[in-house]
């Protein structure tokens, strides 16, 4: 970059920021990275010497499950967020002047943390719980049933949690497009339903894609939601790794199933935006 | 006449207020028709409730004799070309000129048949892989024309098409719609603001204002015989001299006296090429615009003149 005062002006005022993304992001990944090829040591932390067997043991079938466990779930995820996000961000895009009633309502379960609402479906998912007592003194069942501690209810939680992620760039998307394109489609002869299948949804593509991104990538590391919903029993990546650095005191293990994961994520990231490329 | 298309009795009302007041229409088929109004007068309202866009409050539209504003925009055989365009940005030339086929009950391979045929009509051949941002306007608009056209509508319903074009390439593409419209033998229904387009385009004509038609005939008859004030002075230039009309090109203007003249102060000349314009004021105050050849036109500013005109040209019980 040569050092015109527009330049120079720039670097002054983006400083900060590239400061603290350097001391908080950079530096941390650059010792999560040393430590990845680094030995265990015996009480926690890492010794020498360098070795990379960290990273081979992530193929045993039993890790690599973990993985691609951990995908399947994500995935499962992100198409759930995706069919419940676009019908609501259609709507919102299109209901004029409601639409920032609506879109603050969509955030507005950021007010509270989202460790307090995974307590809160705890409560309604329990064998105890609300959703529970309330069948069995309808009448409805003899048993509780098995709500928490499953897939299921690590893949309610993930919906529940990032849903506003996807909602919010679709409603971005659909709300830039023309709406004289929908008369157009009718006035060619499209139904209501194949515009939205011929018209909509393909011009949608930029935003589904960040939609999908915006998801998969949190969901495919979480290990908050497995780690209250799902119980013992489903363990995901985000599981490993907090486990590593804990009860199993491996952290070079740890380190190595993390850095896995964030070039996934990267790759994923590059991946769209080489679709995007595609779509524009 | 054999009507294509008929308005009788159209209102459409916004919150209260008319936009289309009482509109009966009876376009001739396969002719060219423009709807011409002030912006506001309600001509793109009577357009798209054609299209179906918007439902009229009360009215009946007929196609062909069949009552059609109870239908759906996609169940009308009428097509629309918009003010925008507004192609399909994801979709090719030819995505966007097949769209409406593949809406439609056949199909059958005819539809690929039929769409080379009308982007050979337009010059559009060798552009089908493009998308619209790849297209110049002028193209787009007959990407615009194409994709309609290639549903064979009843009726063609163009929206100001030319405004988004430069003037040159305005003029241009006047020639080649009119050629079109000939050719295909379509009825086009063209709303427009820009008078000269609407007369030199039209069969006939509607001048609309404020909701209601003020007058409808072919373009010399409203050009010469305006029933309204209004209509007299949408279309082209109009003096009022003593509660008469008279057009500035029906004026004559003399150094000498006549007989029948009346003496004028010449304010200002202007040049338009073939053309110029004098402005002028009667002794009595009145301002009067000639027109005359540029090539006859050796006046200057504060020189006194003579103006007259024939009887015959002077428009009489203009309400």
């Amino acid at each position: 970059m040569t050092s015109t005062p527009a330049n120079r002006l720039r670097a002054f005022f983006l400083t900060p920021v590239a400061t603290v993304m350097l001391a908080t992001l950079g530096v941390p990944l650059a010792i999560v990275t040393a430590y990845s090829f680094l030995s265990r040591g015996p009480y926690g932390g890492v010794e020498m010497p360098w070795t990379e067997e960290n990273y081979t043991r992530l193929f045993d079938p039993l890790y690599a499950g973990i993985f691609l466990r951990s995908a399947w779930v994500a995935l499962l995820a992100t198409a759930g967020c995706l069919v419940l996000a676009f019908p609501l961000a259609l709507f919102i895009a299109r209901s004029g002047a409601r639409k920032n009633l609506y879109l603050a309502l969509v955030i507005l379960p950021f007010w509270t943390s989202f460790l307090i609402r995974l307590y809160a479906w705890m409560f309604l998912l329990r064998d105890t719980g609300l959703i529970n007592t309330a069948f069995i003194s309808l009448g409805l069942i003899h048993a509780p049933l098995p709500l928490l501690y499953n897939e299921g209810a690590v893949l309610l939680g993930l919906i529940y949690g990032y849903l506003p992620f996807a909602v919010l760039p679709l409603y971005a998307t659909l709300e830039r497009q023309d709406p004289v394109l929908l008369d157009a489609a009718a006035d060619l002869g499209a139904t209501p339903w194949r515009a939205l299948f011929r018209v909509t949804i393909p011009l949608s593509m930029p935003g589904i894609l960040a939609a999908s991104i915006l998801v998969f990538v949190p969901c495919i590391g979480t290990y908050i939601v497995s780690d209250l919903l799902g119980g013992s029993k489903t363990v995901l990546i985000g599981n490993l790794v907090q486990n590593q650095f804990t009860s199993s005191r491996d952290w070079p293990f740890g380190a190595a199933a993390s850095i896995v994961l964030i070039v996934a994520a990267i790759a994923m990231l590059l991946l769209m935006r080489r679709s995007r490329e595609e779509l524009l | 006449m054999d009507a294509v298309l008929q308005l009788a009795n159209v209102t459409k009302e916004f919150a209260g207020h008319k936009a289309v007041d009482g509109v009966t229409l009876s376009i001739p088929r396969g002719t060219f028709f423009s709807l011409l109004g002030p912006s506001g007068c309600g001509k793109t309202t009577t357009l798209r409730l054609i299209a179906g866009f918007e439902s009229a409050t009360a009215g009946e539209i007929r196609l062909n004799g069949e009552r059609i504003d109870d239908l759906p925009p996609y169940r009308r055989n009428v097509n629309t070309v918009f003010q925008s365009y507004a192609l399909f940005p994801h979709l090719t030339v030819h995505g966007n000129v097949a769209f409406g086929l593949r809406n439609g009950a056949s199909k059958a391979n005819p539809a690929a048949d039929k769409v080379r045929r009308v982007l050979e009509q337009l010059e559009l051949s060798g552009k089908e892989s493009r998308k619209p941002a790849q297209l110049s306007g002028g193209e787009k608009q007959r990407v615009a024309l194409a994709r309609a056209l290639v549903l064979s509508p009843e009726v063609l319903l163009l929206d100001e098409p030319l405004s988004a074009l430069d003037p040159q390439l305005r003029q241009q593409v006047r020639a080649e719609l009119r050629d079109l419209q000939k050719k295909t033998g379509v009825t086009f229904l063209f709303v427009t603001h820009d008078q000269e387009e609407a007369l030199s385009l039209s069969d006939s004509l509607a001048v609309m204002r404020a909701g209601r038609v003020e007058q409808m005939g072919p373009p010399q008859e409203l050009y010469r015989k305006p029933r309204t004030k209004f209509v007299a002075a949408f279309l082209g230039e109009m003096n009022w001299i003593g509660g008469v009309g008279v057009r500035p090109e029906a004026i004559r203007i003399a150094r000498v006296a006549d007989a029948t003249g009346r003496k004028a102060t010449v304010d200002g000349t202007a040049f338009l090429g073939p053309t110029a314009h004098i402005s002028t004021t009667l002794e009595d105050g009145t301002k009067v615009k000639v027109q005359i050849p540029s090539s006859d036109c050796p006046y200057q500013a504060g020189e006194s003149v003579h103006l007259c005109w024939n009887a015959a040209d002077e428009l009489r019980d203009l309400t």
